[in-house]
């Protein structure tokens, strides 16, 4: 069945007109594999991505990693594709392409001329069944992630220390393990381990199939019945249960020092729902929180902390809602010299609660509530930005029609559902705080 | 009354993959030139703004004059504050990025149709009525120098510090455009309101505007937006004398994972070789997968993530640079390496099958990056800094082509320099 969406936001009364003209596509394959088509034809480029719901959190214990390191396998070759020919080919046919891997997902893409569609879902069909790897790909490419991990992680002081505070934020899930895998599980990854993922995740029924640029959804759908709807489901793909989280309660705090770090911070991340299909109310509220707190230079945290106080040179929130599990909700100040961790970390916690005594300054939801409505026209100038938010969201469990009902119900949101959302996210007890320093401070 | 030169109107169709790109020269009443595509499908305008100069126009003992000045012109403008200035742009939904590097001052701005008008009097009131209160500068200072210190333990900060002292010396290149903290700290309001005078004039600014709105509108936008810039500005320096040695320096940094900057002398862009110099490097290690660099270094033996090479062509000078990272006891086999290949290309150049695929990933990916009102406008900034015609849209893929194979490997033999290719790791390296 094909369906066809009208991507209007927002209703009459807003400043920004809406948009009825962007349309988006999606239809499911017999074989289950989800297609979403978003049109943009002002220019003849097509961006082709298909995402897996399957990422680092789906993996087993002992070999954090393997999704990751397992995406970098994919351009090793098939049955038909030499080693590297993968690459060369998008190459050579003027188009670049790269893959991700996340929690939730993993996506490969090409960005090529929209004439050659046709060559890439040839090839990435392909390589979603018929991969052919040996043990000397996997050792080379084995080094080549542990450089990875080395370039993202162990040279930089922050990552450190963020892979340490997930690891406490999350007792439970598989989101406490970083994405890139924990080192020592890393350097025994094995060609077994990668294709037991393989084989387990990367099926047509567990995949979705993003086009966005020049294209017309009649004609991707004959293309992707061709190349993907000719490829059998996985039956044993069964439903994506992951260890939960038990109730959080004891407040945790971490410090880490550093010889690298020149610039101190405190930051804190508390456990914090996430959208949900048909029910995103809660999330869209943690967002504007976010927004409210520490979104730009006249947010409620850089007011206070910044230009008030003058005790930090940068306040900072964030909040991102589109997981398949829980999420976090953070918060980071980054004192002046002069102050101590301990009293930026004091002001950041006196002025939140400030804040939530004192409500939502309307004029500021206002101002924000007019550059998400922007943000829409603005987006229609990066269709990649718009495949991209298709493919997160689908792969976190959400539908398109979430995707779609998201920009109103942020819209919907009051003040008062964001001081109630800010009382039900700030707790201690669900929360880990840590200290990035040069070296140990003196608590007083 | 406006008028407007239409000097050139390209229809790309005939060619695989282009769109209709219609580029229109405007000349405002004031005499302000700018490139235009006009895209009314959305109701926004990309307008980008750059003057010629940036950070290498800061005088000697100012280093980091420029670089805070242009933090601080969205922090107090007109009648306004830091916090009314933002409130401003926030309620009107505009976006405005003020940045500096060295060779430029770029200003980025995406506003609505709906409040045009509102948004680009505050863009005006930045860019012609900064204020520069004292309070501000303390402030932007702070975080300049936050930035400084975490520089100064970045592993690649370091390497390009090193790498451009080494180069440059005491060229404006040589140092970074942010200033030590020495420098930053003895700043005053009146360094930052020379360097304002210094860098925003009208003889070294280059327009480009793609969105929702026509020539005529264009120019008289530009008119009220810029023509109270003045006349000139501060000379611009001299070219550099790059010395590139051939050595290997080690700076000292504990870190598991050694980074290294490599380069040699470069190529101009109005060299008749440019082209062809350009096809050898995406054969070297121009970004793809394909390269000999990430072949040899990373396909076959695991040294790293990624390495890299690509010409950097600057106003006063043009380099061939390179970066690698790999951990302490592997950084060594990864530059006996990359100084193999260099060598190797000098001496036997490439073969016609890597030629013809270096050309095709060129000509099918240039049209591909005209895909949006933000992305072209940005090309034809970059173009009319670089000197390039309009027309050179249509004639860049054929100069690819044009390369051969013996005039390719010609200018390996001519442009690559083992000898000259110079490195700076910063780590703990083993055996370097």
């Amino acid at each position: 069945m094909l369906r066809r969406f009208a991507m209007a936001v927002g209703a009459a009364v807003l400043a920004v007109p809406a948009w009825a003209s962007d349309l988006v596509t999606d239809f499911t394959l017999d074989n289950g594999m989800e297609v979403v088509v978003i049109e943009d034809h002002r220019a003849p480029v097509v961006m082709h991505m298909v995402w897996y719901r399957a990422g680092s959190a789906d993996e087993k214990p002992g070999v954090s990693g393997v999704a990751h390191f397992l995406e970098h396998l994919l351009f090793k070759g098939t049955e038909t594709l030499e080693p590297g020919e993968f690459s060369a080919t998008v190459a050579a046919n003027g188009g670049r392409d790269n893959a991700f891997t996340s929690y939730d997902y993993t996506g490969y893409f090409q960005r090529v001329a929209a004439d050659r569609l046709e060559l890439m879902m040839r090839m990435e069909s392909d390589r979603m069944v018929n991969l052919q790897l040996d043990d000397e790909d996997i050792l080379t490419e084995r080094d080549v992630i542990i450089e990875e991990r080395n370039q993202r992680v162990e040279n930089s002081p922050g990552s450190l220390f963020r892979e340490q505070m997930s690891a406490a934020q999350y007792m439970n899930h598989r989101y406490g393990v970083p994405i890139i895998g924990w080192r020592h599980e890393m350097v025994d990854l094995s060609l077994e381990d990668a294709l037991e993922y393989y084989e387990q995740f990367y099926a047509p029924n567990n995949a979705i199939l993003v086009v966005a640029g020049d294209v017309e959804p009649d004609a991707v759908k004959v293309l992707a019945e061709q190349y993907y709807g000719v490829i059998p489901a996985n039956p044993d793909l069964g439903p994506r249960a992951r260890p939960q989280e038990p109730p959080q309660t004891s407040a945790r705090r971490m410090e880490y020092s550093d010889p690298r770090v020149s610039q101190p911070y405190v930051t804190r991340s508390y456990l914090a729902p996430e959208r949900n299909p048909g029910d995103q109310r809660t999330a869209a509220a943690l967002t504007l929180l976010g927004e409210v707190l520490g979104g730009s230079q006249t947010s409620v945290l850089n007011q206070k902390l910044q230009f008030e106080a003058k005790k930090v040179v940068y306040a900072g929130a964030w909040y991102s809602g589109t997981t398949l599990d829980q999420t976090t909700f953070n918060l980071t100040v980054v004192p002046v010299p002069g102050v101590s961790l301990r009293e930026a970390e004091d002001a950041m916690d006196a002025a939140v609660a400030e804040f939530i005594e004192t409500g939502v300054d309307g004029e500021q939801l206002d101002r924000i509530k007019m550059q998400l409505r922007a943000s829409q026209v603005y987006a229609r100038d990066d269709v990649e930005a718009l495949a991209n938010r298709y493919g997160r969201a689908l792969t976190s469990g959400l539908t398109v029609a979430d995707v779609q009902e998201w920009p109103e119900i942020l819209q919907s949101i009051t003040g008062d559902e964001i001081i109630a959302a800010a009382q039900a996210v700030f707790d201690r007890k669900r929360s880990v705080t840590g200290w990035l320093m040069a070296e140990e401070e003196v608590t007083q | 009354m406006m008028r407007f030169v239409l000097v050139f109107v390209g229809f790309f169709a005939a060619l695989p993959a282009w769109a209709e790109i219609n580029i229109k020269e405007v000349t405002s009443e004031g005499g302000i030139k700018a490139w235009l595509v006009e895209e009314p499908s959305i109701p926004f305008v990309a307008l980008e703004l750059r003057f010629r100069g940036g950070t290498s126009l800061d005088v000697a003992g100012k280093r980091g004059a420029t670089n805070l000045m242009v933090g601080l012109l969205e922090e107090g403008a007109g009648d306004l504050d830091a916090q009314g200035f933002a409130r401003a742009s926030e309620a009107l939904a505009a976006q405005f990025g003020y940045d500096s590097h060295d060779d430029a001052v770029t200003i980025s701005a995406r506003f609505l149709s709906e409040n045009r008008d509102e948004a680009l009097e505050l863009l005006r009131l930045s860019l012609i009525e900064p204020t520069f209160p004292q309070v501000a500068v303390d402030r932007v200072r702070a975080q300049v120098l936050s930035g400084i210190r975490s520089r100064a333990k970045d592993p690649n900060d370091i390497a390009g510090e090193h790498f451009n002292a080494a180069v440059f010396g005491d060229h404006p290149y040589g140092t970074d455009g942010s200033g030590t903290v020495e420098s930053v700290t003895a700043l005053t309001r009146d360094d930052i309101v020379e360097a304002h005078q210094g860098a925003l004039a009208r003889d070294r600014l280059f327009v480009a505007a793609v969105g929702d709105i026509t020539a005529d509108e264009l120019g008289m936008l530009l008119d009220n937006l810029l023509g109270a810039l003045p006349e000139t500005g501060a000379p611009l320096p001299e070219r550099a004398n790059e010395v590139l040695s051939g050595e290997v320096e080690v700076v000292e940094f504990e870190t598991p994972q050694s980074v290294a900057i490599f380069g040699q002398p470069g190529i101009h862009r109005e060299d008749p070789d440019f082209f062809a110099a350009y096809v050898l490097n995406t054969i070297m290690g121009g970004g793809g997968f394909e390269s000999r660099l990430m072949t040899e270094v990373r396909e076959k033996r695991g040294l790293t993530y990624g390495v890299y090479s690509y010409l950097v062509l600057r106003d006063h000078s043009d380099l061939y640079l390179g970066s690698v990272a790999s951990a302490n006891d592997r950084i060594g086999e990864a530059i006996d390496v990359i100084r193999a290949e260099w060598a190797r290309m000098a001496e036997n150049g490439v073969t016609q099958d890597e030629l013809t695929a270096a050309k095709a990933l060129l000509t099918g990916a240039y049209p591909l990056r005209f895909d949006g009102n933000g992305s072209i406008a940005k090309i034809m900034v970059g173009m009319q800094m670089d000197g390039l015609p309009v027309d050179y849209i249509v004639t860049r893929n054929d100069q690819v082509d044009a390369v051969t194979l013996d005039q390719i490997n010609r200018v390996a033999g001519e442009l690559l320099d083992p000898e000259a290719l110079t490195f700076v790791v910063v780590g703990k390296p083993d055996g370097v």
